[in-house]
Order: structure tokens, then sequence, then C-alpha cells
């Protein structure tokens, strides 16, 4: 744990005025000097000298909702009200947050401060109590926190936070505070509208691309968009008659062309003209080809990721066998709000501004990129207009520091959305074979799962990695349905297109592959897919979600003429959920998504209206991806450009979404991939039963077209 | 060049070229960043302004080509009654997500509502379908402009 000083807490926390305090535009400078000191929880939560509850975000907001499940974890501690906490985005800090990483990703938010904010919470909370009952000369044990305020129980005398916090603070922080029961919770578990909604909506909330600093200018970037290639000639001359240029900045594999604003940027780009060139290799990229040896990598013994019992032993006198094979192909995360990034190189060092998932490792690459000492660096973190995995590559800091080290001003970078399509980082492209064979009484005797594709590990841990990416085969080596021997393995297979993070990524692999397949045996075995799986899962809290959505979805009813209905269940980032996907197809096999059912069991739940919000968006944003989600290569480079060739769900392709939560105490499981992870199989067992065609080459609709 | 607009009320010159698109103009030149860059192609809705109260994606909207003609952004539609009512519902509904479509969204619900002061779910999904959101606030949405039209109209919850 690092130390940190009060007054380092009091200036980084940011001390602003104002009762409730948006996460907009909080840019540097705002912060104001106080002149008592001010109750520090740890280093990113406390209580100010005017007795607000004060928060640095410790994880980084991109449409989730973490910014107010966080607080509504620190107000229900503290005793306040979510909204009149002051929060604030916190700059990239590794040290400040250690050991919460700062990396916001893998649904681990509320899964990693759960325990540790709501225990720096209690420790605060008794030292106010305690400071309270010292002035009243009355037991602690006999005062409470209530609304900003120390309440003497039995005379109702109160003194409000910005009474106590001096005297609290010269006080060495209560070791052992209790955290509040979950029978006293006043905010944990009851729905509250996200307090960066309002600022959103009225187009006041600053997104990184909103940024703008004194004297800055603005460009527009061109990468080679042959992957690997290289920048072989520019137009300079066509660059700088465009008015409003005033630079074009070469790289060896990028074009940069800088102006007074975006339009002469872009115009400035359109102009450069930019030639690319590549090695054979790298030009002769094709899909097909890196699919294929994808494929082809399945028969590779593979590296052993989880192995019980004997396979083969376990085989021995199965009445029904299945094998299929799977594909799943690159996807990109098309944000809605395209990369960016905000850099200014001054004075020996670098402000940054943008919306990033890494804060910390974003300023530590760039410290990297420019040979500046970290300190030397301050990265400004700001909303995202979307993350999904995308903000969790610090590219686009990078790019933004090699273009800023050499212009004397501070900088704008927005890559157009065709630079962002082809310039990102892409869900790996999976092939994995299953093999399972049913006993005599039904039971599955064995389970072999092999996966292959894009190790994201293997490029983060380099030799480190063993050969078993365990971010790829989460999941797949924890079913739910038990078996009597198994085995899964892994074998990385990489090609040229670089690959990243992509909500939901390795479980939502194995969560298409597994619980389409169990669909498949489900009918091999002439069984109800929903009670196939029931005879099968053993664990109380999947078979509650899956009988759930069974009752919510009216499954035991005959479904309307012309629609599918299918099914699927997972347990991953420690929460349970099934889906039933209603679906139509037309003659001309065009799949529409009509209803989905949810239930959902994430253990505690910390804002009701944030879990249902992160259904629609995991159901809506899975279903783009599984009907039409495909990136393709052709001679080295991304086929797709822009929403035309890159489709997403609609308005009027939006399906009606019903959610169920299954409410208990459990420790809070994750939220942001699990319902983007279940929708992928419910829709292609949906697909089936609407059309008796099993599609296992994904997308969806492209997959339906050929099948 | 000089491009003269009534943006949110205030008539203004601006020194660009008339081929300047209006998203470029409002974010970068007047400083408005309400307006959203999303794909420059006119196919996600993220930058809708209302050029003399018509829904138009100001990346596909030429500066010159509103010469002279009155521009309301999200910034100016919050202070309107109808933007106030939409307002009020984006925020009981709890819509937002990342929110960084949400402008244009709530910019194609005004231009709707202008039209149609009570759609129904075949008319929502038709004037809203120009608008791409990626966190999936489409349901959110749907029950939001139902809940602004009851609002505009002066109509109890």
């Amino acid at each position: 744990m690092i130390t940190t000083t009060r007054r380092e807490i009091l200036v980084g926390s940011g001390a602003i005025t104002g009762a409730l305090v948006i996460p907009v535009a909080l840019g540097a400078g705002r912060s104001r000097a106080a002149t008592a000191p001010a109750l520090a929880a740890n280093a990113w939560l406390g209580v100010d000298p005017e007795g607000h509850v004060t928060l640095a975000l410790p994880k980084t907001e991109m449409g989730q909702g973490i910014l107010t499940a966080i607080t509504m974890l620190a107000a229900e501690e503290l005793a306040v009200k979510p909204g009149d906490v002051k929060v604030t985005i916190a700059d990239g800090d590794a040290a400040r947050f250690a050991p919460i990483d700062q990396g916001t990703g893998g649904s681990t938010s509320i899964r990693e401060l759960w325990q540790p904010l709501r225990e720096a919470g209690a420790r605060a909370r008794a030292a106010l109590v305690a400071a309270g009952a010292s002035q009243w000369g009355v037991p602690a044990a006999d005062c409470d926190a209530h609304d900003g305020a120390v309440l003497h129980k039995a005379s109702g005398k109160v003194l409000p936070y910005a009474a106590l916090v001096a005297a609290a603070a010269a006080a060495p922080l209560p070791k052992d505070a209790p955290v509040r029961p979950a029978s006293a919770y006043k905010v944990i578990g009851r729905p509250l509208r996200r307090l960066d909604g309002d600022a959103k909506a009225r187009g006041t909330a600053e997104y990184g691309i909103d940024v703008v600093r004194p004297g800055m200018k603005y460009a527009s970037i061109a990468v080679c968009p042959i992957f690997g290639g290289t920048l072989s000639g520019v137009d300079e001359a066509a660059a700088r008659a465009v008015p409003g240029v005033t630079g074009v900045i070469k790289g060896a594999d990028v074009v940069y062309v800088v102006a007074d604003n975006t339009w002469a940027a872009r115009q400035g780009l359109t102009a450069a003209k930019p030639q690319w060139t590549g090695t054979a290799a790298q030009t002769g990229a094709q899909t097909a080809a890196i699919l294929g040896d994808v494929v082809a990598a399945l028969d590779k013994p593979g590296f052993v990721a989880a192995t019980s019992g004997d396979l083969a032993a376990a085989r021995q006198g199965t009445v029904h066998h299945f094998s299929a094979t799977y594909t799943q192909p690159f996807l990109a995360h098309a944000t809605m709000e395209p990369a960016n990034c905000v850099a200014h190189v001054h004075d020996g060092g670098c402000d940054i501004w943008t919306g990033t998932q890494i804060p910390s490792d974003a300023r530590k690459a760039a410290a990297a990129r420019l040979g500046l000492p970290l300190e030397k660096v301050t990265l400004h973190n700001r909303l995202m207009g979307g993350g999904f995995g995308r903000r969790l590559e610090a590219d686009m800091v990078e790019r933004c520091v090699d273009l800023a080290k050499q212009v004397a001003f501070p900088v704008k970078l927005i890559w157009s959305r065709e630079e962002d399509m082809a310039h990102d980082w892409y869900r790996p492209a999976y092939a994995d074979r299953i093999d399972i064979a049913l006993a005599a009484d039904g039971k599955i005797a064995a389970w072999e799962h092999k996966i292959a594709g894009s190790s994201i590990l293997a490029r983060l841990m380099g030799p480190a990695f063993k050969g078993v990416d365990d971010d790829a085969v989460e999941g797949a080596i924890t079913p739910i349905y038990p078996a009597t021997a198994r085995k899964v393995t892994f074998q990385a297979q990489e090609s040229l297109v670089p690959t990243s993070w992509w909500r939901g990524v390795g479980p939502l692999r194995s969560a298409f592959v597994m619980e389409s397949a169990m669909d498949e045996v489900a009918h091999m075995a002439g069984a109800d897919p929903i009670a196939f799986r029931l005879a099968h899962i053993e664990d109380p809290r999947a078979r509650a979600v899956l009988e759930t959505v069974r009752v919510q979805s009216g499954w035991a009813d005959k479904p309307a003429a012309g629609i599918g209905r299918g099914v699927a269940v997972i347990h991953l980032w420690d929460t349970y959920m099934a889906a039933v996907a209603e679906v139509s197809v037309d003659k001309d096999h065009q799949i529409t998504v009509k209803k989905v059912t949810v239930a959902v069991d994430c253990g505690q739940v910390v804002n009701p209206s944030g879990v249902a919000a992160q259904i629609d968006s995991g159901v809506i944003f899975g279903a783009s991806a599984a009907l039409f989600g495909e990136v393709t290569i052709a001679n080295g480079r991304v086929e797709q450009s822009n929403f035309h060739d890159y489709r997403v769900l609609r308005m009027n392709e939006a399906p009606a979404i019903n959610t169920t939560i299954v409410e208990n105490h459990e420790k809070p499981g994750g939220m942001g991939e699990p319902p983007n992870a279940v929708i992928f199989p419910a829709l292609a067992n949906a697909v089936f039963a609407a059309t008796g065609k099993r599609v296992r080459n994904l997308p969806l609709q492209k997959g339906l077209q050929s099948a | 060049m000089a491009v003269t607009l009534t943006i949110n009320g205030k008539r203004r010159t601006f020194d660009v070229p008339p081929e300047m698109p209006l998203l470029w103009l409002l974010r970068d030149v007047a400083q408005l960043t309400g307006t959203k860059f999303g794909c420059a192609a006119g196919l996600c809705g993220a930058c809708s302004v209302l050029v003399d109260g018509v829904r138009m994606f100001g990346c596909q909207t030429p500066a010159g080509d509103a010469q002279g003609k009155s521009i309301t952004t999200i910034e100016g539609l919050a202070e309107q009654p109808l933007g106030k009512a939409l307002m009020t519902a984006w925020n009981e509904v709890d819509v937002v997500q990342c929110g960084y479509c949400q402008p244009g969204q709530i910019i194609a619900a005004a231009a709707l509502l202008k039209d149609n002061a009570k759609p129904d779910d075949n008319a929502i999904d038709a004037g809203m379908s120009g608008n791409i959101c990626r966190c999936g606030t489409y349901p959110r949405i749907r029950t939001a402009i139902r809940r602004a039209a009851a609002i505009h109209a002066g109509e109890k919850a």
C-alpha cells in the first residue's frame, strides 16, 4: 500500500466547490486551496473540510455506469446521498490507487472495489462517529452517521460532518470498522438514476474528443492500411494548399495533417493522397487463409488448460456422440466516439487529455514513448463515448504524443471513422472443436473442447506465456455441466491482424460454443433444451436463473408461427445469467430479433437500474455482433470502413428486452459482459429453432444464408 | 468567406469556407461540442441538429447551405419547452449510458415530436432509425419519447 499524506489527498481530490459535482469539464486548475484538514479514508476517498464526501473514481466511466455504482458504495458507508458525493474522474496514477488497478475491463470494477471501498468508507464513518461521540462525551456505540451528520440516537442531537472533520482527521483512522450490513442498506440495491446522465443528455459532459486547450490545433491521421506496411509517398504540397492546414508530419507508417480545425485537417489528409507499401506477406493476407490457419490449429495437440478423468475410458459405451467445429470472426469495437487524444508536450513534460480505460498504463506508455520520467507526464482522463475494450489499448495516446512532440502547441488528434475501423485492435477470430458423448443414462460421459485463435495474453505476457491463454479458455474450463471426463486445450495461432480485448472476449467465445453445443446435444437426444440443461446442472444459482427465464419467457407456451426460441445459460464473471431469444426469419433468410427475456443473479445488486441497463446494452451490442459483426481482410487491409458495411442494430431492429433480477446478498458479480456473452448462443439456438439450420460459423446472418 | 447563421437564437458570423460541414463549424469554430462526430457519412446521427426546425446531419450539411438559417443544437434545445420535456423524460427513464449519441438521439426525438405529438412505436422506430447507439439504449429511448410526448402535452404521468 502506498502511503499518501492528507495534503496530497486534498489537492488530488480537487476540493471543488458546489454541492453536486457532475463530472463535467473537470479540467486541471480547478483545485482550490483548503484551509482546514480533510479526513482521508484512503488515497482517493475522504471527507473535505466542508463535510462533503470526496471520491476520485478508481475506475473509468465508459457508459457502464460505474461512476454511479461506485459513488453509491461510498454514499452507503458514509451515510450521504449519492448525489451529494463530489466525484472526480481521476488522472492516470497507478501509485495513488494501488493496489486497485485503474484499468477497467473484465467486468471487475464492483468485484474489485466492493470490499475495499466499503471498508475504507466504514473506517472514515467510524472516525466521524468517534469525533461526534467525543464532543458529546457519550459512547460511540450510541451514535451513528446519518445524512451527512453524526447522530446521537438517544437525544436526537446531530453534528454535521463539517463540524467533525478536523477532529476526526486528527485522530488515527480506526483499524477495523464494520461495513453496513445488507439489512441496513439505504442506497445499495435501490435503483438510482445515473449521476452523469443529465450532463450527457444536455451535451455539456466532456468526453476526450470535446477537450479544448488554449492555442490548440487539430490533426487528422492516416496509418498504413496494410498491417505492418509503411508510408511510401505523400503529396505534402497538396495538403498544405488546403486553407487552414498548417503542417504535414510523416512517420514510418503514418501521416498527420495539422490544421486550424478538424475539417481542414481532414481535407488536407485527402489531398495528401498518402501511398503505402507492404511486403508480399503483408499484402497477401486474406481472411480465408487466416481463418483456415486458425481452424487447422485445432488439429495440433494444443496446450492443456483443464483435464479430469479418462476421456477414452469415459467414451466407452456412450450412446450419443456429438462433434462440431465452430468459428467466430474478427470483430471491431466501433465505439460511437472515434479514437482521439489531445496532447501538449511542453517544458520538459507532457499533458494528455483523453478518454481511456487504462489511465495509468496509458500514462506509462506515453512516458516511454516520449522518453520522459513518469512524473513529467500527466494523463487527464475523461468520459468515454464507449469503450468495449477498445480503450484498453494505448495506441491513440502513443500516436498522439508522437505528433505532439513535433509541434509547439496542444494538438487534438481525431481518427476518422474509417481510420478507427481500419486500425482497431480486433477481437480475435477463433475456432473451437467440441466433442461430447452421452452415457446411456443421459449424463455427459466425455467432454473434449479444443480452442484455437490469436492469444491476447501471449502478446501482453511475452516470455511468461506458457501456451494456455487464461482468458481464451475462461468459461470453457469451468462449465456448469458436470462430465465424467473432460479435457480443454488451447492453441495460439497468430496472423498479422492485431488483436485485443473486446467486451466478453474469451468467455464470450466459450459461451457461444458451449451453449450452442449443449443445444445441439439436447436436440440430438430429443430433449427440450431447458429441461436437458436442468437435467445436467447442479449449481442451484444456475438452475434458478434458468428456471426463472423459462417462466418469464413463457417457454411452456408454443411460440407464435414463424418464431423460433433459443435459450442459453452462463456462469461467468461471478454472475449467473440465462436468456431466451425469440427470432423470426423471413423467406430471404433475414433474421429479426423480436424479444429477449433475461434472468440474472449477479449477487448483491448495487444499482438495479444500472444492471437492467447493462442487460439492454449487452443484448443489443451482442446481437449486433452475433448477427452481423465481421471484420474481413483483403490484401492485408481491413475491408470494412463505416456503419454501412459494419452493420449494427438500429432502433427499428432492437428487440423488446424483459429482465428479471434474482435477488440475493451473495458477493456481487460482474455485469459489463455477461449479457453480451449469453445472447450469442441464445440467438444461434433461436435461429435453429426457427429454421432447422444450425449456424456454427458466425456471424449468424451470413452463416444462415450459406447454411 | 463568411457564413452567417443563427445558432440557438444568436446571430453569428464565421470566417469559414462555405463547404465546411456544420458539424465542424459547431464543434471547432463555435465551440459547441454537444454536437458529436460519429461517422462523417450521414450514417449514425450523432451530429444531428435542427435547421429551421428540421433534423439535419451536421456532417452532411455544408455551412453555406445553412446561411441565414436558424440552427438549434442540443445546447439550445435543452432550454426550449420541448427540449426540457425531453431532458426530464431522459432523466426519469435513466436512458443514458456512455451518452455520446444522446444529443443526436434527443435532437431526432425533438424533430419526431414536432411532427407527431404522440408517436406510436412504429413512428418512433421510423423517426429514430437514423441514429445509432452502441450501448443499446434503444428500449429506454422508446419509453422516454413516449414519456416526453406526455410531458410536453401537459398530461400527467
